[in-house]
C-alpha cells in the first residue's frame, strides 16, 4: 500500500519528524481558505502516487489565496500519468538553504534494510546513482540489532557536512527508522529533506510504502486512499482475487501467479495483447471462477478470453462448473479458449464438452488459438 | 540421489490439524513421505491420520528423530513457527504459508542463518524428490524420477514445466520451489550449488520471474561454479512496471527486475533462456543429449 504525500507526512509527524505545515483540499474553495489561514506564499501539490508530478505541472507556487485557488482548480482537473488528481496539499512555502535525501528500504539481495543518504537531495535518486554514485552513501541495518549510532556517525562524517548539522540529522535518521519499523514499511523516503533559511529541518515530501500483509492497526481505514485504480481492480480486491488491469484486448484467467504471467507472455509472443492479469489462486471453487469471469468480462476492452488452468489443489471440475454457470447466467459473447489440465481433468472436460466448449491441448496452442480468433473475430 | 530429501527423511508437520495442513498431510502420506509427527499447540497427545501430534517442536523431537519440518500455520503465526523450528535446530524447514509480513521475515532470515539450519520458502510449494519423498503441496501425479533438477520461484508454473518434461519422458531428480516473496530462506544459488554436487542431476532448469535481481546473481554464479548444463525460463516479459503480479516479490521497481534484464544476464553467460514452457523441454532434451555425447 502506497501512501499519498500528506499521509506519509502524517506518519513522519507522529514519529517526531517535522514536516512543512499544510492541509489537504478537495475543492478550489478549500484550497483558497487553507492558503488564507496559512498566510503568505503557499505551494499547491497534486496528491498522486505516480512520480514526476512536478514536471507534469502538478506542483505550483502561489503568492496569494486567490492564486492558490486558481492553481488548485487547474490541478484538480488533471490526470497525471493516467492517475486522476482528487486532492491537493496546500503547504506553506519555505525558503530552503540546502536539500538532502534520506530513505530506508528493503534490500532484497542483502535481505536487510538499507539506508540511503545523500547531501544532494531534491532530485531523482536513481538518476543521481547513475551520474554521481560517489554522492550516495548506503549502509545496511542488521534486523536483529537495529540502527546504531556509529553507523549514522560514519555516514555523516563520510558526507563531510557542517559539524553542527550532525545532531539534528542523526535524530532524523533514528526517527525515520522508527517510522520504518513501527509502520511496517517497505520504503520511507524524505526527498527533499530540507534545511530552511531559518534553521529548521523539514520533510518537504514523503514517500511511504506499507507492507500489505502487515498494515498496522494505527492505519486502519487508510487503505481507502489506495492508488486510484480501475473499477475492475477494486472489484477484484473485494473478491480477494489478484488482478492487474493491462491495456490490451485479451482477457486472461489462470491459477498461480507464475503460470498467469507465463500465459500473458505466450499471448504477447503470438502477437496478442493481454487485457489483464488475473490469478484465481490455489483451490478456487466454481464461485471464485464465476467472480473472476465477471470481473474480466466487465472490462469493455476485452475482445476475447483465454482461461489457463493447471489443476493442483485447484480442481478442474470446479473451474468448469463456474465457467458453465457464468456462461448460462451472463452469456459470454467474446471468443473463448479454455485450457484445463490436472486434478479432476476428465470430469472438467466432460462438463465443458456437454456445453459445447472443447478445451485445447496445451497452453501454447491455447495462446495461439485465442490470438487467431480475436484477430479474425471468430 | 536427490538433494535435501530422500526416502528416509523423517518429516514433521507444523499445523497438522489445520485444514491446509491436514489436507496436504494426507497427500504427502499417499505419496510415501515419512511423516513421523505433527505439531499443533494444545492438541498434543492426539493422533491425526495415524500421526502423533505434539504441543511443541521440542516435544516432538523427544520422541522422534526429525530431519525436516513443513509449516502450514496461518501467516500471523508462521514466523513464530519458523523460529520455533530453527531454535530446535531442525535441519530443513519448509514454509508453505503465504503473506508473512516482510518485517517478520527480515528477522527470521537472520535467526535461521545464525542457527545454521536451512529454510525453503515461505510462500512456496515445497519440494519433491520424485518417487521418494514430497514435502509441500505439489501435485502427486505429474513428477517422474530422472536426471533434471528444477529450481523455481513459482508454483503452478513449475507444475506446468515439470508436467511437460514428464510427458516428454524426462524425469526429475528433485524439484524445489523456493518461493515468491521478496525475502526467502534459500535462493537460486543455494539450490544450484546442491544440484551441482548431486550425482543424479545431469541438467538443471531454473524458473525465474520478474522482481529483484536473483536471476542475475544466479547467472554470475552459474558461470563461475556450475559445470552442468542449465536451461532457464523467465515469466513476466509482458508485465508492466510498478504492478505486483500476484507474488509479493514479482514487481518491477524502477529499472530493476525486468524479465528482459534477467534473460540478457543469463544469455550473456551462455545460459539458454526458453521463451515458452515447451521450449524448456526442447532445450533440456538438447542439454541432456549434448552432455551424453560429451562423455
Amino acid at each position: 500500500m502506497r501512501l499519498q504525500e500528506y499521509q506519509g507526512k502524517e506518519l513522519f509527524r507522529r514519529v517526531g519528524i517535522s514536516v512543512s505545515e499544510g492541509q489537504i483540499a478537495t475543492t478550489p474553495q478549500e484550497a483558497e481558505e487553507i492558503a488564507r489561514t496559512l498566510g503568505g506564499a503557499v505551494v499547491v501539490k497534486a496528491q498522486v502516487l505516480v512520480g514526476g508530478r512536478g514536471k507534469a505541472g502538478g506542483v505550483k507556487l502561489a503568492q496569494t489565496p486567490a492564486e492558490a485557488r486558481a492553481h488548485a482548480e487547474k490541478i484538480l482537473q488533471m490526470s497525471i500519468k493516467g492517475e486522476r488528481v482528487r486532492k491537493v496539499l496546500i503547504t506553506r512555502a519555505v525558503e530552503i538553504e540546502r536539500e538532502f535525501y534520506l530513505s530506508i528500504t528493503i534490500d532484497r539481495s542483502a535481505k536487510q534494510p538499507v539506508v540511503i543518504f545523500s547531501a544532494e537531495g531534491g532530485i531523482e535518486i536513481e538518476e543521481l546513482a547513475k551520474t554521481h554514485p560517489e554522492k550516495i552513501i548506503k549502509f545496511h541495518i542488521h534486523p536483529l540489532v537495529g540502527l546504531q549510532g556509529y553507523q549514522v556517525r560514519t555516514a555523516l562524517f563520510q558526507a563531510k557536512l557542517d559539524p553542527k548539522w550532525m545532531t539534528p540529522l542523526s535524530e532524523i535518521f533514528f526517527k525515520l527508522y522508527e517510522a520504518f519499523t513501527r509502520y511496517r514499511a517497505h520504503l520511507v523516503e524524505i526527498n527533499p529533506l530540507a534545511l530552511t533559511r531559518d534553521g529548521r529541518w523539514l520533510a518537504v515530501d514523503a514517500k511511504v510504502m506499507i507492507d500489505d500483509d502487515d498494515v498496522p492497526s494505527e492505519l486502519a481505514g487508510w487503505e481507502a486512499e489506495e492508488l486510484a485504480s480501475s473499477s475492475e481492480e477494486r472489484a477484484a480486491r473485494e473478491a480477494d482475487l489478484q488482478y492487474v488491469k493491462l491495456d490490451g484486448s485479451i482477457g486472461i484467467i489462470g491459477n498461480g501467479a507464475g503460470l498467469v504471467m507465463s500465459t500473458l507472455d505466450l499471448v504477447a509472443l503470438n502477437g496478442g495483447r493481454p487485457a489483464n492479469f488475473l490469478d484465481i489462486g490455489g483451490g478456487a471453487n466454481a464461485e471464485v471462477m464465476k467472480q473472476a469471469l465477471k470481473i474480466v468480462l466487465s472490462d469493455s476492452q476485452v475482445r476475447g478470453l483465454f482461461i489457463n488452468i493447471f489443476g493442483g489443489i485447484t480442481r478442474c471440475d470446479e473451474v468448469a462448473r463456474g465457467l458453465v454457470a457464468t456462461q448460462q447466467e451472463l452469456g459470454i459473447r467474446v471468443p473463448m479458449v479454455v485450457r484445463l489440465t490436472g486434478t479432476n481433468e476428465i470430469e472438467g472436460r466432460r462438463i465443458l464438452q456437454e456445453h459445447g466448449i472443447t478445451p485445447v491441448a496445451g497452453m501454447e496452442e491455447g495462446a495461439a488459438e485465442i490470438v487467431r480468433r480475436v484477430s479474425h473475430n471468430i | 540421489m536427490s538433494i535435501l530429501i530422500n526416502r528416509s527423511t523423517n518429516v514433521l508437520v507444523q499445523g497438522i490439524t489445520g485444514s491446509e495442513g491436514g489436507f496436504h498431510t494426507k497427500r504427502m502420506l499417499e505419496y510415501g513421505t515419512k511423516i513421523v509427527a505433527g505439531v499443533t499447540p494444545g492438541k498434543g497427545g492426539t493422533i491425526f491420520d495415524g500421526v502423533p501430534v505434539y504441543n511443541t517442536v521440542r516435544e516432538a523431537q523427544q520422541h522422534h528423530a526429525i530431519d525436516a519440518t513443513v509449516i502450514f500455520v496461518p501467516a500471523k503465526f508462521a514466523a513464530d513457527a519458523i523460529l520455533e523450528a530453527a531454535d530446535a535446530e531442525v535441519p530443513l524447514i519448509v514454509c508453505i504459508t503465504e503473506h508473512i509480513p516482510v518485517h517478520h521475515m527480515l528477522k527470521v532470515y537472520q535467526f535461521v542463518k545464525l542457527k545454521g539450519v536451512r529454510l525453503i520458502g515461505p510462500n512456496c510449494p515445497g519440494l519433491i524428490a520424485p518417487g521418494k519423498c514430497k514435502i509441500g503441496i505439489l501435485p502427486n501425479h505429474i513428477f517422474k524420477p530422472g536426471p533434471v533438477g528444477i529450481v523455481s520461484r513459482s508454483g503452478t508454473l513449475t507444475y506446468e514445466i515439470a508436467d511437460q518434461l514428464s510427458r516428454a519422458n524426462i524425469g526429475q531428480s528433485t524439484v524445489v520451489g523456493i518461493g515468491g516473496d521478496p525475502i526467502v530462506g534459500s535462493g537460486f544459488i543455494d539450490i544450484l550449488a546442491l544440484f551441482q554436487k548431486d550425482r543424479q542431476t545431469k541438467a538443471i532448469v531454473l524458473v525465474g520471474e520478474i522482481g529483484g535481481t536473483d536471476e542475475e546473481r544466479a547467472a554470475e554464479f552459474i558461470a563461475r561454479e556450475i559445470t552442468k548444463p542449465v536451461v532457464a525460463y523467465i515469466a513476466g516479459f509482458s508485465a508492466p512496471p510498478g504492478k505486483r503480479m500476484g507474488h509479493a516479490g514479482a514487481i518491477i521497481s524502477g529499472s530493476e527486475g525486468t524479465a528482459d534484464a534477467k534473460a540478457k544476464a543469463l544469455e550473456s553467460k551462455g545460459i539458454p533462456v526458453a521463451r515458452t514452457p515447451r521450449e524448456v523441454v526442447e532445450l533440456t532434451k538438447k542439454a541432456l543429449s549434448q552432455r551424453a555425447t560429451r562423455i
